[in-house]
């Protein structure tokens, strides 16, 4: 379980030496079940890249506590345990891979935690077949389009066998065929470990147990992806666009209002709903 | 695109028994090499070493044409150290014009030193046409390992020259990307003088450094939360392990430069 219990944090401007209070973080509340497919939604600066640098210890909230597991991410002493358990996943795929080839990068993280080569091998295989990749093992990392270097360094995480998965924004600097890779995959790895999924795209909220809405440093909405999207004037001013299909169904529904009882969130209910009605 | 093109290092990508040593066993020999190069002073040794690396350029299916390339960079180097020591060796003159005389010690020398360092580039390319720089690393930090209790950072050093090659072609990418930008611009690379040039580079450089300082912090960020915490711990997924054959090889080898740089002293 993560735990964040009153969690503010602000960047400290090293010029001045004085601490602008201007919170990234508002006290925020979250606990994160394990198990749970999370998704946090939020706009460019609405504090959700700090409150995933906040899970395994990358960032120290300055007042409330972190938990993972029950292990304060306060104690230096629990950074090392805290961070096997929390994997994360960065924004920029170029960025976050370290070795000159797949294997070798996959195996950086088994290698730290200084398990036997038997054991690293097992686990990089395992790792490149949950993401599919086998077929690159021996590819350099610049020869990978966007989608496969994600794909990458996910396996690179899931390789030291966390508990929790944090994607931190990655699928924004994707196309939409490397978006569609890892949003296949994370639905795939949903139910076998404990998905934090933080973007910015709607849409990729939909398969979410729960979703939650981050703007201006605070948790501002909590539910399941329909209690969010039936949220359409919200949604609007936290910055956020509905998807799509919601939001056809929305436009349906103020011409004819005894359309869907309840809210389509995905292709096919919306789909069904129509043929049903007719 | 140009990143995708560049092969790194200068490493041949086939299979032959010199490709296939361990990477320490060329570091050594390739060490030993350059050191007896320093240190023999005679033709015939400089004939035997000559014939050394040139029957390892076949072992290892070299084209010789391609390894005697290796020697295009430094051709201005040699020919400057010839002539410095064909005119400036005092000794007894075989040809006089004006002020300028050569000496009959000055050619042999120039020649000499030719030869020595034609020898010492080749004997060092031969290793890297057959290693890659993984392997070069990989080695290079299995051999510094034993220095790391005088607090040598052998572990750091090698981090450094993976993350370095790894960095290259991304670096590459975005320099290409960052010109275009720029030429869109109307920026030009390409003509003016060497200064005029040099300053053109200016508004490439500056967005490379500033982008590769962002890189180099999100990596840090990226490898701290991979549980990265220097070289005290760590395992490795690739062991290297000398083989009968590193063995028979680094034993021949050295016997045999052992027996040229004795004969050198002792025997003419």
């Amino acid at each position: 379980m993560i735990e964040f219990e009153q969690v503010s944090y602000w960047y400290s401007d090293v010029e001045s030496l004085l601490e602008i209070k201007d919170e990234v973080l508002n006290s925020v509340s979250v606990v994160i079940q394990k198990g749970e497919f999370v998704v946090l939604l939020g706009r460019n600066g609405s504090g959700k890249s700090t409150l995933a640098k906040h899970c395994n210890g990358l960032l120290i909230p300055k007042r409330g506590k972190v938990t993972i597991d029950g292990l304060n991410t306060m104690q230096a002493e629990n950074l090392w345990e805290i961070r096997q358990k929390v994997g994360l996943v960065f924004q920029n795929p170029d960025n976050q891979i370290i070795a000159t080839t797949v294997e070798e990068d996959v195996a950086f993280g088994p290698e730290n935690l200084g398990l036997p080569m038997e054991e690293i091998r097992r686990r990089l295989e395992e790792a490149l077949s949950i993401v599919d990749m086998q077929d690159f093992r021996r590819k350099e990392p610049h020869l990978l389009s966007g989608g496969q270097k994600q794909r990458v360094a996910i396996a690179g995480v899931l390789a030291m066998h966390p508990e929790y998965l944090v994607l931190d924004e990655a699928t924004s600097m994707l196309d939409p065929e490397g978006r569609g890779e890892i949003i296949s995959l994370v639905s795939r790895l949903k139910g076998s470990i404990t998905v934090f999924h933080i973007t910015h795209y709607i849409e990729e909220a939909v398969n979410a147990d729960r979703v939650m809405v981050m703007d201006e440093g605070r948790m501002v909405a909590q539910g399941t992806p329909r209690e969010i999207f039936n949220l359409r004037d919200q949604i609007v001013t936290w910055g956020l666009e509905l998807p799509q299909v919601t939001e056809t169904a929305w436009l349906l529904r103020e011409k004819y209002p005894h359309l869907f009882p309840t809210l389509p969130v995905s292709e096919t209910e919306l789909v069904d709903a129509l043929c049903l009605s007719s | 695109m140009l990143g995708k093109s560049i092969v790194l290092g200068q490493f041949i990508p086939i299979e032959s028994p010199i490709h296939s040593l361990d990477p320490r066993v060329k570091i050594i020999l390739a060490g030993v090499l350059i050191f007896i190069l320093f240190i023999v002073q005679d033709w015939f040794s400089f004939l035997f070493l000559g014939i050394f690396i040139f029957g390892l350029t076949l072992t290892a299916h070299i084209p010789t044409g391609y390894l005697l390339k290796s020697l295009k960079p430094i051709l201005f180097l040699l020919v400057f150290t010839l002539v410095l020591q064909i005119f400036f060796t005092p000794g007894e003159v075989i040809w006089e014009y004006g002020i300028l005389r050569i000496s009959r010690e000055g050619f042999v020398r120039g020649l000499f030193i030719i030869v020595r360092l034609c020898l010492l580039i080749l004997a060092t390319s031969l290793l890297t046409l057959t290693t890659t720089p993984v392997e070069l690393t990989d080695g290079l930090e299995y051999l510094m390992n034993p220095f790391k209790r005088w607090g040598f950072p052998a572990h750091e050093l090698a981090m450094m020259m993976t993350i370095a090659i790894r960095f290259i072609p991304t670096l590459l990418e975005e320099a290409d990307r960052i010109m275009k930008a720029q030429e869109a611009r109307g920026a030009n690379f390409e003509t003016g003088s060497i200064i005029q040039r040099a300053k053109n580079l200016i508004p490439l450089l500056v967005p490379l450094f500033i982008n590769s300082f962002k890189r180099a912090d999100d990596l840090a960020i990226a490898m701290e939360s991979r549980c990265y915490r220097g070289g005290i711990g760590r395992t490795r997924l690739r062991v290297l392990q000398l083989k009968q054959s590193d063995y028979r090889f680094l034993f021949l080898s050295l016997a045999f430069i052992t027996f040229v740089t004795f004969s050198s002293f002792f025997l003419w």
